[in-house]
């Protein structure tokens, strides 16, 4: 077996809970933001925004702004001068800054730089655009409509039918067999019809940035980001710059789930920057976030599934119609991926679209386009069982997918966890809790595939025999702790002898945002080959000085040890004596590891949830909450705690409360934390995180990527608790009192 | 933009008339939010926390005065207050967060004229009265009187309101406040009631004044709902009657924090919810 596939061992650091490296900064407010860094001479931007949701921009006056003091530069669309070729990119610049029209309530049409944040606000109120209102659509069914306003002509693919409006960009089918013969043999057939509201990643940090660019195309960004190599490639094909030219630099990050794997305005600041000839701190406000940064998609859902009274499923179908917002948008294909994923079926067919409206474009968020798939199939699936008769539980396992399965989206798969999680729930003193009046207990499986992709890592050998790992991505869920883990698990060294730092753009090769739950997996995986690229380094260091051949010698507990008697007889030689004398064996030391990572590894989870739903006022309390999830390999298990905890919490505020709000005419009406309504601490129960670990056979310490499955499973285990409490199937996310009041009423 | 920090009530006034265009700061939890966001650009910020007699509780003809600057933190932390008006003290201490409640006071939040204000139902349901100073001198108004519309009050040119008097606690009496919120904390009032009543020896309720918050463009006095309350001992069919009169006495609209139906159903849940408090305080139950 080749050394860099999984092999099953005792491990000495992985799987401990060391204290974060991050944490003291963090909690002192040492740690350095999106908004903390200034520059000599810096000014500050700000964006003018549509207040109409859909508007042709006839004409914008400047000349006023421009005439402050203290304003330095004022944009428009007509000063990016370049025009992309790329149909995404051409869409990332128009979404960064309006042409021809404004396609949604917050889209930027100007900009302004000045010497203070109140000249800059004060010239905004100068600017004066002259628009053209059109009329608007923000509702996903309304904008499939043939008759329906058309937010962009000429942008739909071939594979979409006829009888749609020009807003429906995109369509993709998955499955096989034959779904209606399946239904023939089932005991039971449901269908049902269902809606959940386009929620936020709600990020605590607001985007922000610090950007310079000269009239030479040299330029600088300091930024909040979930991958500054993502932000660099996007801004130069934007403005037309060479990408070499640009060097981005990764903030701490408060927070990203997927909403900043986007651009949403640093060529802004960019362009700002080369017009006035200074740096350009552009920070966005709390309402600029919820405007015109993405929120994942709203869906409208037909899921139809057949069932025995054995508990097999024999047939399913599943359209997906996910609102893509102002651009086309390509979401409902993971929908019609994964909404299946977890079940081993015979026939099963799926559909998504890919809809166009008045709204900002949608982003990744956390498990992107999987939440909203599992909620209607979980549903129907628990709706079965209770009409049936049938243990929850017990049906999930009968129909689970496992090694072997071939997967409703195509791939057959190699070893999973799915069951193992919901063994786990059934054996779980939760599962046998009581319940009491007017409580109810849902549970739902999940899915989501997992991504590898382009990494880089670099791990240098100091001269004191310390080391300094550099990644490519933001630390979002603790990678640095994780990555120095597995560095000093595989050089054989403490802890506290390994330090990873988040290298800038200039630094390392072309590394993949910090999405897809990857960075454990892939960045780990680098890092092991990395240490192992510079033990072979140090070995060879070894030899030379020993006077053997370097296959004559072995490395562990941090030294080079010779390989056996044969070899010869030297005391074994630590890194910190290989590091002090490189510069006579041959240089300073360094290993590094390049690769397209595969074989991340599908993930599944399974939880469970009692919900208390108020009979007077609808309002629905989680009492208790526990997640099963397959971690492969726990690295620093609080983290791993952390992402099952934490995608739990985010899918309870969009079970119960979490909608955007759109008025008749078209503007979000509640963009702030008061009305858009994420779980504040009060709201949760303790959310009890069971790690399973059921290795990845594509990662050498058998780690699978844990931070976005835990939010598909918790809708509809949500859904469920309370349907099953207040016996009313409930069809529509979110669950807020006045929706739950209504439909146990019956109205 | 002038920051003016006077140290007397006549001196803040002479400020106040003088330019219409300034504003008073108290706690500042609602000013400073609507300066950040650009709403308001004052001319004169005119700070009231170094006047005395306006960030101090007192006791008053067995009643409360409480000062305009008073952080509602410092009222929950008056143990004799709360006993005599937990209606009260419990909806400041619904405001905001602790952080905020260092900070914002109840005369401010009567001040802002927000229909949906925690602090307002409760203080009206108490009968608290507000001192009013102006450039004519100074006037006493029920605390009802002076919010008239979202944002809007009857406070004329250059006055302000200095302190808000909770009248002496009566015998066997008690009071409550409670809202309905989509979450646990930290949120806006969708339906508030405040309830203060008062039982006889034998455990009838002799007077009662109910107060509904956020159903209406200003704070609701049902004095429909409280008389179905006179009379009784407060049992189930009296508060069903409670709850109904409160419902036909909320004017709520559909927003995007509810409905007008699902507000005008929880208006009454709340009140009966409520008026079982107040009933226990009134027992020494609670």
């Amino acid at each position: 077996m080749p050394k860099d596939e999984y092999q099953s061992r005792d491990f000495r650091i992985v799987g401990t809970r060391p204290v974060r490296p991050d944490g003291i900064d963090k909690v002192t407010g040492k740690a350095r933001y999106g908004a903390d860094m200034t520059a000599p001479g810096m000014l500050w931007g700000a964006i003018l925004r549509s207040p109409h949701a859909h508007a042709r921009i006839k004409s914008i006056d400047t000349s006023a702004a421009e005439a402050m003091k203290g304003v330095k530069a004022v944009i428009t669309r007509a000063d990016f001068t370049y025009q992309p070729e790329s149909a995404s990119l051409a869409d990332v610049l128009d979404n960064c800054m309006a042409g021809e029209k404004a396609r949604y309530d917050g889209h930027a049409v100007a900009a302004v730089a000045a010497t203070s944040k109140s000249i800059a606000r004060a010239a905004l109120k100068a600017i004066k655009v002259d628009y053209g209102v059109l009329p608007h659509v923000t509702d996903v069914d309304e904008a499939m409509k043939p008759d329906a306003p058309v937010i962009e002509a000429g942008r739909v693919q071939e594979n979409v039918p006829e009888g749609y409006s020009e807003n429906v960009t995109g369509r993709s089918q998955y499955g096989h067999g034959d779904p209606e013969a399946g239904f023939e043999k089932a005991d039971l057939v449901i269908e049902r019809h269902f809606t959940t509201a386009a929620t936020h990643q709600g990020y605590i940090e607001p985007n922000a940035c610090l950007a310079q660019l000269g009239a030479d195309g040299q330029g600088e960004i300091w930024v909040c980001t979930q991958g500054h190599y993502m932000v660099r490639n996007t801004c130069a094909g934007v403005l037309g710059l060479d990408a070499g030219m640009l060097r981005v630099t990764a903030s701490e990050i408060g927070g990203g789930f997927g909403g900043k794997t986007h651009v949403w305005m640093e060529p802004t600041a960019l362009v700002l920057s080369r017009k006035a000839g200074k740096p350009v701190k552009l920070v966005l406000s709390r309402d600029e976030v919820f405007r015109a940064t993405g929120p994942t998609a709203s869906s409208s859902i037909d899921v139809k599934i057949g069932m025995k009274k054995d508990g097999s499923i024999t047939g399913a179908t599943a359209t997906y119609r996910l609102q893509a917002g102002a651009y086309p948008g390509s979401i409902a294909f993971l929908s019609a991926m994964c909404g299946f994923a977890p079940y081993d079926l015979k026939h099963v067919r799926t559909e998504g679209y890919e809809v166009m409206t008045n709204r900002p474009k949608a982003a990744a968020y956390r498990a992107p386009g999987a939440p909203m798939a599992a909620y209607p199939v979980e549903s129907v699936i628990d709706e079965l069982c209770q009409k049936l008769d049938l243990d929850p539980l017990e049906t999930r396992l009968k129909n689970a997918a496992r090694e072997g399965t071939k997967a409703s989206y195509g791939p057959t798969y190699p070893a999973i966890g799915l069951e193992a999680t919901l063994k786990a729930a059934q054996s779980h003193p939760h599962w046998i809790a009581p319940l009491g009046e007017n409580q109810g207990r849902g549970v739902a499986c999940g899915f989501w595939f997992n991504f590898g992709g382009d990494t880089c890592v670099s791990l240098m050998v100091n001269p004191d025999g310390t080391v300094s790992l550099s990644e490519g991505n933001p630390d979002i869920g603790g990678s640095r702790a994780s990555m120095s883990m597995m560095a000093a698990e595989e050089l054989g060294v403490d802890l506290d002898q390994v330090r990873t730092v988040i290298a800038d753009t200039a630094s390392l090769g072309q590394n993949e945002v910090t999405d897809g739950s990857r960075v454990t997996f892939a960045v780990g995986l680098a890092t092991i080959k990395a240490a192992r690229h510079a033990i072979q380094i140090m070995k060879e260091r070894a030899a030379m000085t020993w006077g053997i051949d370097p296959e004559a010698v072995d490395w562990r507990d941090g030294a080079a040890h010779p390989a056996g008697p044969n070899a010869g007889k030297f005391p074994p030689m630590t890194i910190k004596e290989i590091a002090a004398i490189a510069s006579n064996t041959g240089g300073p030391i360094a290993g590094h590891h390049e690769v397209t990572a595969e074989g991340a590894g599908v993930s599944f989870a399974t939880h469970m949830v009692d919900t208390e739903t108020d009979p007077e006022t609808g309002q629905v309390k989680v009492l208790r909450y526990t997640v099963f999830q397959d971690a492969g390999k726990a690295v620093h298990p609080d983290y791993v705690e952390g992402q099952f905890q934490g995608g739990a919490a985010q899918g309870i505020g969009w079970a119960i409360n979490e909608e955007y709000i759109y008025g008749e005419d078209g503007r979000l009406q509640n963009p702030g934390f008061l009305d858009y309504r994420i779980p504040v601490a009060s709201d949760l129960p303790m959310i009890e995180p069971v790690i399973l670990e059921i290795p990845n056979p594509g990662h050498p310490y058998g780690v699978r990527g844990v931070g976005e499955t835990s939010i598909v499973p918790p809708l509809a285990a949500i859904a469920n608790a309370v349907s099953r409490s207040s016996n009313v199937r409930l069809t529509s996310l979110p669950m807020s009192p006045p929706k739950v009041l209504a439909a146990m009423k019956g109205t | 933009m002038r920051f003016q920090s006077p140290e007397s009530v006549d001196e803040a006034v002479a400020l106040l008339a003088a330019d219409p265009e300034a504003r008073v700061l108290a706690g500042g939890t609602d000013l400073l939010v609507r300066l950040r966001m650009g709403d308001v650009a004052p001319s004169a910020v005119i700070d009231i926390k170094r006047i005395t007699e306006m960030t101090t509780i007192a006791q008053d003809d067995g009643g409360w005065r409480i000062g305009a600057a008073v952080p509602s933190a410092e009222m929950n932390e008056t143990a004799a207050l709360v006993t005599d008006w937990p209606g009260v003290t419990e909806a400041a201490d619904l405001i905001g967060s602790t952080q905020i409640q260092g900070r914002a006071t109840v005369a401010g939040n009567l001040c802002n004229a927000s229909p949906a204000a925690d602090s307002v139902p409760a203080m009206v349901a108490a009968g608290a009265v507000a001192r009013v100073a102006g450039p004519n001198g100074s006037r006493d108004v029920p605390v009802e009187d002076i919010p008239t519309g979202p944002g809007q009050t009857s406070l004329a040119q250059g006055e302000l309101v200095t302190s808000i008097f909770l009248p002496a606690k009566p015998e066997n009496s008690g009071s409550a406040y409670l809202r309905f919120i989509p979450r646990t904390e930290m949120d806006i009032a969708v339906v508030g009631v405040g309830i203060t009543l008062t039982l006889d020896s034998a455990g009838a309720v002799t007077a009662a004044k109910i107060a509904l918050g956020a159903v209406g463009p200003k704070v609701i006095v049902a004095g429909d709902a409280a008389k179905t309350l006179i009379g009784t001992t407060g049992d189930d069919p009296a508060l069903d009657a409670l709850a109904a009169a409160c419902s036909a006495a909320a004017t709520p609209i559909d927003d995007k924090r509810g409905t007008a139906e699902f507000r005008r159903d929880v208006t009454g849940v709340i009140a009966k919810r409520t008026a079982r408090i107040a009933l226990a305080r009134a027992k020494g139950e609670a």
